[in-house]
């Protein structure tokens, strides 16, 4: 019971938050969730912003896992994205005609220099020992003009009829594809994180990395394989990217969207320092994300200024989420309920304070 | 220059200094290929004061960054605060009360204000670093993107003059193809990174503002129990980095004397590559101030070699790239071992004596 009170708690925020854009937006004007239906597929502001944050919540889970078991982010999701479906592009285009099996093997291609690129970042993290931010400022650096080079120079054309169904709407179904595989791939790490044991030895490592050594866990193995999966994430991001685009754009595919994967994971109340966490959250963050941005757009906020707005918002929530400030309203809270009746002592919120950031909550009681 | 550094009140060196020679041995080697493979250009004293000279702001912005890596925490902000406050550097000197002290000031008081923001938001509401710079990131490049859209060009005179000023040293010149004698000209931008570099490697040394910032990336917790106020210590250290920010955008707008929205555009990442070449590291508590120019100058150096190879400009993001593996691997490998006490950098004699000397002096 008091688990699920702190899992709540967890959740609380991100929908919070989502909850009140979407109520910004209903004052707006009152058909935000009205859905049209154009040559057979559905459109409106629900399908649209489902479509648009695709990618990002791919890479949110991603990024969740990783920065559960080596506290500390990839920032180089984005630029890995544009390799593999660099890669993608080059190897469809090469084999020939193009069939559904041609699609599939080319992406199962991709999936593996993904892979690979994971596999790279990881064995810096977990055998080097290097913070994360650091190992993946590598690639981040050179990775663009590394798709570049794979691109031949020139930004290449998927002008076929089966990827831009990927893109776009296959005939017959009235969803949107992107949202169809966001949803398939949700489903999969669902069933992944269900079925193994992955989620707890992450956050295992995460919290103590020497105990969970202790207790017979390989923290190196655990974070390799965390950042494997994160490829992956970004290759089937990078798909996804590019077949929305319809062609490979190597300087803009897929742009600071790692910033926004980070946010995503912040926003769902993760600690960006390790050890617990909740993917929903991620992913609630990074629609919340893309409804943030929408929202914008919606109230006419001019192009130049959206980064600005997004930034004191961004700020404002986390200074509501911040444990001081959280730490204030949970008292706040105690005392208004024990005046109330004075025999339950809530417990939410002092799970989610603890797990943040180890050492300045320590250092905070000792003030 | 390698003796003082080495030289240490106790015996071995420390953390922060092994990696600052090992930055300093790779550059010294670096350029020494770069002289004898182009001679032509790389023996010039020139070449060497136009690394400072053109890029003075990415320098001033490692400095910062480094300062805000000693004292553990990550400022990614910097790049964009410099790119603001250029561009409004330039909207007011082209206004009609625009003058250069004003857009001293100016540039001061958008450093501050920003350091002082992110740095209370992290010190004192313990926010994730990251997060909260990087919504500084947003906010700086919404603000610029605000206040003008299109490049600007200043042309108030005082400050074209200024733009245009350079300092001539006379006896370090070199002749050029034509036999004549053409002096040493350095842009007051490369004067300003010595004095700041001067400056801050007194503070972080000497100072009890950056004795306490070790301690406080070292470990916060052993810090706080020694009686150091870590808050302030760490909010002081993000009010510099935004000063420091400040400047570089002075300094850039001096040496370009345009306004423009590309402008300092993902500096942030190149500073923090340089601030790790030059040996500081992430997890905080290590690191020396000098080694944040030699790790920009290696990053630079790597690009002039490549400019001056002429191949495809995308290697020079992909040998960058390659640079920072080697650094990253051998920083790593090197403090393995040293925890694992296998490694020791013997020192020759002569550098021991003059540790003896430096030690009987304190």
């Amino acid at each position: 019971m008091v688990r699920a009170k702190a899992h709540g708690s967890h959740l609380f925020l991100p929908l919070s938050v989502l909850a009140l854009l979407i109520v910004i937006n209903l004052i707006k004007g009152a058909d935000y969730f009205s859905i049209t239906v154009i040559n057979g597929a559905l459109y409106g502001n629900i399908p649209n912003i489902l479509f648009g944050a695709s990618e990002l919540v791919i890479l949110a889970i991603g990024m969740t896992l990783v920065t559960a078991s080596s506290r500390g982010q990839d920032i180089s999701v984005g630029v890995a994205g544009a390799i593999t479906s660099a890669v993608f592009v080059q190897v469809l285009q090469n084999s020939g005609d193009i069939t559904w099996l041609t699609i599939a093997a080319s992406f199962l291609v991709s999936c593996v220099v993904g892979i690979g690129i994971g596999a790279f970042n990881g064995s810096l993290v977990s055998i080097f020992r290097v913070q994360p931010m650091v190992a993946t400022l590598i690639l981040f650096t050179a990775g663009r003009s590394i798709a570049f080079m794979i691109d031949g120079k020139l930004s290449p054309v998927l002008a076929n009829n089966l990827t831009s169904q990927i893109g776009g709407v296959m005939p017959g179904v009235p969803i949107q594809t992107p949202i169809i595989l966001t949803v398939v791939f949700i489903v999969l790490v669902a069933v992944f994180l269900k079925t193994t044991n992955l989620k707890l030895y992450s956050e295992s490592v995460g919290i103590n990395e020497k105990a969970a050594r202790l207790n017979g866990i390989d923290p190196a193995k655990i974070k390799f394989l965390t950042y494997m999966i994160l490829g992956v994430c970004s290759a089937v991001a990078g798909f996804i990217a590019v077949t929305k685009a319809g062609r490979h754009d190597s300087v803009n595919l897929l742009k600071f969207v790692e910033m926004d994967a980070i946010l995503a994971v912040a926003i769902g109340g993760n600690a960006l320092s390790g050890g617990k966490f909740s993917i929903s959250g991620s992913i609630i963050g990074a629609y919340t994300i893309e409804v943030l941005n929408r929202t914008f757009l919606r109230l006419e906020v001019g192009t130049e200024t959206i980064k600005a707005f997004k930034a004191v918002f961004i700020i404002i929530l986390m200074v509501v989420a911040s444990p001081v400030v959280r730490e204030y309203a949970t008292k706040a809270l105690r005392r208004i309920r024990s005046g109330a009746n004075s025999g339950t002592m809530p417990k939410t919120g002092a799970p989610d304070a603890a797990a943040v950031s180890g050492p300045e909550a320590v250092a905070k009681k000792e003030v | 220059m390698r003796p003082r550094n080495a030289a240490k009140p106790k015996d071995g060196l420390s953390n922060s200094n092994l990696l600052f020679l090992i930055a300093t041995v790779i550059f010294v080697l670096m350029y020494g290929f770069a002289i004898l493979r182009y001679p032509g250009s790389f023996l010039q004293f020139q070449t060497f004061f136009d690394l400072f000279s053109l890029n003075a702001p990415l320098i001033i912005i490692t400095l910062g960054i480094s300062i805000v890596m000693i004292g553990g925490g990550i400022d990614i902000s910097v790049g964009a605060v410099t790119g603001l406050v250029t561009m409004c550097c330039a909207v007011l000197l082209e206004s009609r009360m625009g003058s250069i002290g004003g857009a001293v000031l100016l540039a001061l008081s958008i450093g501050i204000a920003f350091g002082l923001l992110q740095g209370y938001l992290i010190s004192y509401l313990e926010i994730q670093p990251f997060i909260i710079t990087l919504a500084g990131m947003f906010l700086a490049n919404g603000l610029l993107t605000t206040i003008h859209k299109d490049p600007l060009n200043v042309t108030l005179p005082p400050f074209v003059s200024l733009r245009d000023f350079e300092i001539v040293i006379p006896w370090l010149g070199t002749n050029n193809r034509l036999g004549n004698f053409i002096p040493l000209e350095i842009k007051p931008g490369a004067v300003v990174v010595w004095v700041l570099v001067g400056l801050l490697v007194v503070l972080m040394k000497w100072s009890r503002f950056g004795r306490n910032l070790y301690a406080v990336g070292g470990n916060s917790q052993s810090a706080l129990m020694l009686g150091i106020n870590v808050r302030r210590t760490k909010l002081y250290s993000y009010l510099l980095c935004g000063l420091l920010s400040g400047i570089a955008g002075f300094v850039y707008i001096m040496t370009t004397g345009a306004g423009n929205v590309g402008n300092a555009a993902g500096f942030e990442m190149k500073a923090i590559a340089a601030a790790i070449i030059g040996g500081t590291m992430l997890t905080g508590g290590v690191g020396n101030l000098f080694g944040s120019p030699v790790g920009s100058l290696t990053l630079l150096t790597i690009n002039e070699l490549i400019r001056a190879a002429g191949v495809n400009s995308n290697f020079q993001a992909i040998v960058s790239g390659l640079l920072l593996y080697i650094f990253i691997v051998l920083q790593s490998v090197v403090v393995w071992l040293r925890v694992r006490g296998k490694f020791s950098l013997a020192l020759p004699s002569w550098l021991r004596s003059g540790k003896k000397e430096v030690e009987n002096q304190g």
